[in-house]
């Protein structure tokens, strides 16, 4: 024991059994999602209920297109971590990993999903 | 040796025996509004997919975005985005390790509350 370094004792003891890289992800996400979301609450809250057409041509265009790609990619990279994080403070053993592996797996299905719609839209 | 009664060690209170604050409640509702944000998502996704694969799909999606139940979720979603956005805020000042003290969290708590709510007949005012 005398052989080890404090910092060697502490690695991994929390109680997610790694470092702080989640939570300066989260940090680094959130401040990207603070100036994005509130265009893109305006953007998708007025195309929404106006018709076919309407939709397809806001869609289209460059700023709506690459903000929505944005809000997905970076969005629902925060959503995964965040619902991980949630999912390590409630659950524990097999139960755990699954939950993780389906939140991280929703996600990535949502983002792509949703990229793929507007690549069909806008290309 | 092996004593069946060691829990003697202080032991963080759990929720059934803490009394609410608004402190927590704050910090609950954040992590209840972050993950709740998925649903308005997927409906928003599926919407803009139909939209994406063909005129009659875009008539059901949207038939189901903004019918009564499509109206419940985004306008759901809309509070939940804005309370976790500004409860987020408040997270960001308080890792910079302003805010602490028990009287401005509080406040900077009913801020995140009547913000939202704020926010939120403002949004659906100018959309």
């Amino acid at each position: 024991m005398r052989y080890l370094t404090a910092r060697k004792r502490a690695v991994g003891r929390g109680s997610a059994h790694t470092g702080t890289e989640r939570h300066w992800a989260m940090t680094v996400s959130s401040a990207g999602l603070a100036f994005l979301v509130p265009i893109w609450v305006y953007i998708f809250g007025s195309a929404l209920g106006q018709d076919h057409a309407e939709v397809l041509a806001t869609f289209a265009r460059p700023v709506p297109a690459i903000l929505t790609a944005m809000i997905l990619v970076v969005g629902m990279r925060h959503f995964a971590m965040g619902a991980t994080t949630m999912i390590e403070d409630y659950s524990k053993g097999t139960t755990r990993k699954m939950l993780v592996i389906f939140v991280i797996s929703l996600a990535t299905v949502v983002a792509v999903t949703g990229l793929f719609a507007l690549v069909r839209i806008a290309l | 040796m092996a004593d069946a009664k060691q829990v003697k060690r202080p032991l963080s209170p759990h929720l059934q025996i803490y009394r609410p604050q608004l402190t927590s409640i704050t910090s609950i509702l954040t992590r209840i509004t972050g993950n709740a944000l998925i649903v308005g998502i997927i409906l928003a996704v599926w919407w803009l997919l139909a939209a994406a694969t063909s005129p009659d799909y875009f008539e059901t999606a949207n038939a189901v975005a903004t019918s009564w139940f499509g109206d419940l979720v985004f306008t759901g979603s809309l509070w939940a985005v804005w309370y976790h956005y500004l409860a987020g805020l408040r997270h960001l000042y308080f890792d910079a390790g302003n805010g602490l003290e028990i009287t401005t969290a509080e406040r900077l708590g009913w801020g995140c509350i009547g913000g939202s709510v704020v926010l939120t007949t403002l949004t659906i005012l100018i959309i």
